[in-house]
């Protein structure tokens, strides 16, 4: 999957930084702020279906779903990042993410579409002492005048606080 | 083009182990007395399927071990010589080394080539025995005694084959042949490589002009066989466009030859003479690997010196020959047809467990999807609706039906596990000088695949055992009125969605007394006044034996232990019934497949969770009074006498339950290990078979769940890990 990336991004910019960082991104809103998540991790994107909780978890994992005959987690990245109000309606929308060879389910509050982003485009990210760790951050992005938080979101899921994995990888 | 090669050793490695597994089955099913003429053939072409590969990935042992095999087995097979058990014997040993190198060229460890070199002596003098004694034998028919002529000669080459397998040829079979093939699709460090491969054979000669770039002609004179040139050139030559020819004038002597040669090539069975019939029988293209068609050496060698000793009849009289051949080769030209159906018979596929389990993932999936169209349609009016209503039927049918061919791809039968247990017998009879006889039954009863591969070493053991405790000796057996051969006897069933394996043996049984008395010295809780259940479930106590004198195969307790926790692991049971000098039996009961479970669904709050049925005794509603609490907190429920500690689920999984008090709920009694708890849950739903799924893959462990899975209207239920919760049960109460 990472040669399919690069041979994309070397395809469509020249420059030998756009090796590292994909260009195109499904953009999803938390509260009030836009995010984005590269295009080639996103498995699929279906509603918010009843969950089975399970035992002990922490608050923003939900549980899991069957998604045909895989067990997926779900976490609700609103209660995760603690933003705005984690109600669930018929805009409640899980992307199922492919990331770090596992199945995962992202509960967001909407998903607005896919863009394509060129290098001029994308700003590193400021040091914030935001809630998110800019250390999953992969830089900001800018379309007209919406600013979009580029999440490394296979980094971010595989992290140790997102207790998600038994061993973490990092 | 060692390159290319390599991505063929994996299946050459498995190809190989199944072929001396069948190999080793043959040997085993061999009547010594009576060798059925198949068996031997089957035994022949494994050998030499393995042969064949290992010459082409240049396992030198492997050929070297496998030759020796062959050529044995090739005089035995044509009736020169009859099967002796020590045969039999050598036989089995060799397939041993044979494994033992496979699994060295496979990375494990190396095989100790001084063991190979001890079997490849007795093979060798075995074939060397044949050699001594064949002269002796009158043979009236002068057509077959020019038969046996040809098997001496066909010897003497033996002990010059073992040296350099394998293309040991008389130097004076110095030949010249014609080669042509067009060069299409190839490219020229291709065709490089593969001049300089003929130029190691021999002496290379480009007839063709350079002009002509796409079409060669080359003559090559080589000591080498022609399936050797063959072999050479069909790695990298469409064998559609290669052609081999033997140069007439080279063997003026035996001009048949050369329309043997060229019909080989051509596979034309029109010109097959009885030659043909013979070497392509030894190697039917199909059987072996497929990628090198000609006949192997060693058979040609055969025809060859045949024709040797045929030079002075000449080609007038060719048709006497072929007579002659066909009476000498009778017992091999005879079995040559039903080998080609055999081919088409035995087709089977290379899948990987992953895509299979997809398939059954998905198919579940559509099951559900099934019954839930199947809830939405029931509620629609069946006379307007009455075409989809039908539609909705066959649906329900086809995936019925889908999902039950979809769940048998996994299962297979267990003579896979079964088949091993002839050899293990065979060898620990020997070794402890005793009679047995190993009965299996019901081989055809099919388990899951992960289930096959865990029940072998368990079952392995339990064979063990009962030929070294259960069968006596055969003066104890007379002297008891036994027959003097004990029987072991395997036998797989169905039974109510279970599996039944049981062992028995019709030998001394357990010994009461002497399994009290042990466990006693050994300081377990035990009592004169204990079942004989009770009595025999002591032996699968760590570290028990009774036997006298502690032996090689068994006698150090450790074991049935094992053998117990392994079954239980799989969700299995074991029971013993025994009855002292009648016998034992120990019956293995398993769940079909490991993927599914039988379970029973509990409701706290608004979710559901599965209990798995073998663990829970019974459930009750108790009454108020029998709930007693500890020092406060700790609540104890006294069922019978016995006071079992509760388990809350609600509490443990922090649910909000809508039942709090415990006499308004349900207690599922629950065992682990002899220890019981009571689980209290807000209700009972059902009994269900469920499909076990990981919670793992994409999740991590959580405690007190051992797994999840999909009930009937799509949504994931947690699989309690029952063991778990009665330990920390357990824990609390301390």
């Amino acid at each position: 999957m990472s040669q399919l990336q690069t041979a994309i991004t070397t395809s469509n910019s020249n420059n030998s930084r756009a090796i590292q960082m994909p260009n195109e991104f499904l953009t999803f809103r938390l509260g009030d702020e836009e995010y984005g998540i590269e295009i080639l991790k996103v498995q699929e994107i279906r509603g918010y279906d009843a969950i089975t909780q399970i035992a002990n978890a922490p608050e923003f994992i939900k549980g899991v779903v069957n998604l045909r005959g895989i067990i997926v987690p779900i976490i609700d990245m609103r209660v995760k990042f603690r933003l705005g109000n984690a109600t669930y309606d018929q805009f409640t929308v899980v992307i199922i993410l492919n990331v770090a060879g596992r199945v995962v389910g992202i509960v967001v509050d909407g998903v607005s579409d896919v863009i394509s982003l060129g290098l001029e485009q994308m700003r590193p990210a400021p040091g914030l002492g935001s809630i998110i760790d800019t250390e999953y951050i992969m830089g900001l992005g800018t379309v007209d005048e919406r600013m979009l938080i580029l999440i490394d979101i296979e980094r971010l899921m595989s992290s140790s606080d997102m207790g998600l994995l038994d061993h973490t990888i990092n | 083009m060692s390159t290319d090669l390599e991505q063929f050793y994996e299946i050459f490695f498995e190809e190989s182990s199944e072929l001396l597994a069948d190999m080793e089955a043959c040997l085993l099913r061999l009547d010594v007395n009576s060798p059925d003429l198949e068996d031997l053939n089957a035994i022949f072409r494994a050998a030499h399927s393995i042969k064949g590969g290992a010459g082409t990935f240049g396992f030198t042992d492997m050929t070297e071990m496998t030759h020796m095999l062959e050529t044995l087995l090739d005089r035995l097979r044509k009736g020169e010589l009859t099967v002796r058990s020590e045969m039999v014997d050598a036989f089995l040993k060799a397939s041993d080394v044979i494994k033992a190198q496979l699994a060295g060229h496979r990375g494990e460890n190396e095989a100790d080539p001084k063991v190979a070199k001890e079997v490849c002596e007795e093979l060798k003098r075995l074939s060397d025995e044949i050699q001594d004694r064949l002269p002796n034998e009158a043979i009236a028919d002068a057509d077959i005694e020019m038969g046996a002529a040809t098997v001496e000669i066909d010897i003497s080459n033996v002990p010059e084959v073992t040296v350099n397998v394998p293309q040991s040829k008389n130097a004076s079979l110095k030949k010249t042949y014609c080669i042509e093939f067009s060069s299409a699709s190839m490219g020229d460090a291709a065709i490089e490589n593969l001049f300089a491969n003929l130029k190691r054979l021999g002496d290379l000669e480009e007839l063709s002009s350079a002009d002509k770039r796409d079409q060669f002609k080359l003559r090559l004179s080589t000591e080498s066989s022609e399936e050797d040139v063959w072999e050479t050139l069909a790695f990298v030559v469409d064998p559609a466009n290669l052609k081999i020819e033997l140069e007439a004038n080279d063997v003026s002597r035996n001009a048949g030859n050369v329309q043997n040669f060229s019909s080989n090539i051509s596979n034309a069975p029109d010109l097959c003479t009885n030659e043909d019939e013979l070497s392509s029988e030894k190697m039917p293209p199909m059987q072996g690997y497929g990628f090198f068609p000609g006949a192997p050496a060693v058979p040609k060698e055969l025809t060859n010196s045949d024709l040797q000793s045929n030079s002075m009849q000449q080609q007038s009289a060719h048709v006497s020959k072929n007579e002659t051949q066909n009476k000498v080769n009778k017992p091999s030209s005879k079995v040559s047809a039903p080998i080609s159906p055999a081919t088409s018979e035995t087709s089977s596929i290379r899948v990987s467990i992953e895509k299979v389990d997809q398939i059954i993932n998905l198919v579940g999936e559509l099951v559900i999807t099934q019954a839930m169209l199947a809830q939405t349609t029931s509620q629609l009016d069946p006379v307007i609706f009455e075409k989809l209503l039908s539609g909705m039927s066959q649906l329900e049918r086809n995936t019925r039906d889908l999902q039950e061919s979809v769940m048998s791809i996994r299962m297979m039968p267990i003579s896979f596990v079964f088949s091993r247990y002839p050899r293990v017998v065979r060898d620990l009879a020997a070794k402890l000088n005793k009679r047995v006889e190993l009965k299996t039954v019901g081989e055809n009863t099919e388990l899951d695949k992960g289930l096959i591969e865990k029940i072998a070493d368990p079952l392995t053991h339990l064979v063990r055992n009962s030929l070294d405790h259960g069968i006596e000796v055969a003066e104890k057996r007379i002297a008891a009125g036994k027959p003097a051969q004990g029987t072991i006897t395997l036998r797989a069933f169905h039974q109510g969605g279970n599996l039944v394996i049981e062992v028995s043996d019709d030998g001394a049984g357990l010994n009461r007394g002497k399994i009290l008395v042990k466990a006693k010295e050994r300081g377990l809780p035990v009592n004169d006044g204990m079942s004989d259940q009770e009595v025999w479930s002591l032996i699968f106590e760590a570290g028990f034996s009774t036997a006298e004198t502690v032996t090689d195969v068994s006698g150090r307790g450790v074991g049935m232990d094992v053998v117990k926790r392994n079954i239980q692991g799989m969700g299995g049971r074991i029971d013993i019934e025994s009855a002292l000098g009648v016998g034992t039996r120990i019956s293995i009961r398993l769940p079909l497949t490991l993927a599914i479970l039988d379970g029973l669904s509990v409701a706290v709050g608004d979710q559901m969770f599965i209990v798995p049925l073998n663990y829970i005794i019974e459930s009750m509603q108790p009454s108020a009074a029998d709930i007693k609490t500890i020092s406060g907190h700790g609540r104890v429920v006294q069922v019978r006498g016995e006071y079992l500690p509760v388990i809350a689920l609600h509490e443990v999984f922090n649910l909000h339950s809508n039942v709090t008090a415990v006499h308004e709920g349900i207690l599922v009694i629950l065992e682990d290990e002899g220890h019981k708890a009571a689980l209290f849950v807000d209700d009972l739903i059902g009994q269900h078979q469920v499909v076990i799924k990981s919670l793992e893959s994409n999740y991590r462990r959580v405690q007190g769940v051992s797994g999840a899975t999909i009930m009937g209207d799509g949504k994931v239920a947690l699989i309690l890990d029952t063991a778990a919760l009665v330990l920390a049960s357990q824990q609390e109460m301390v």
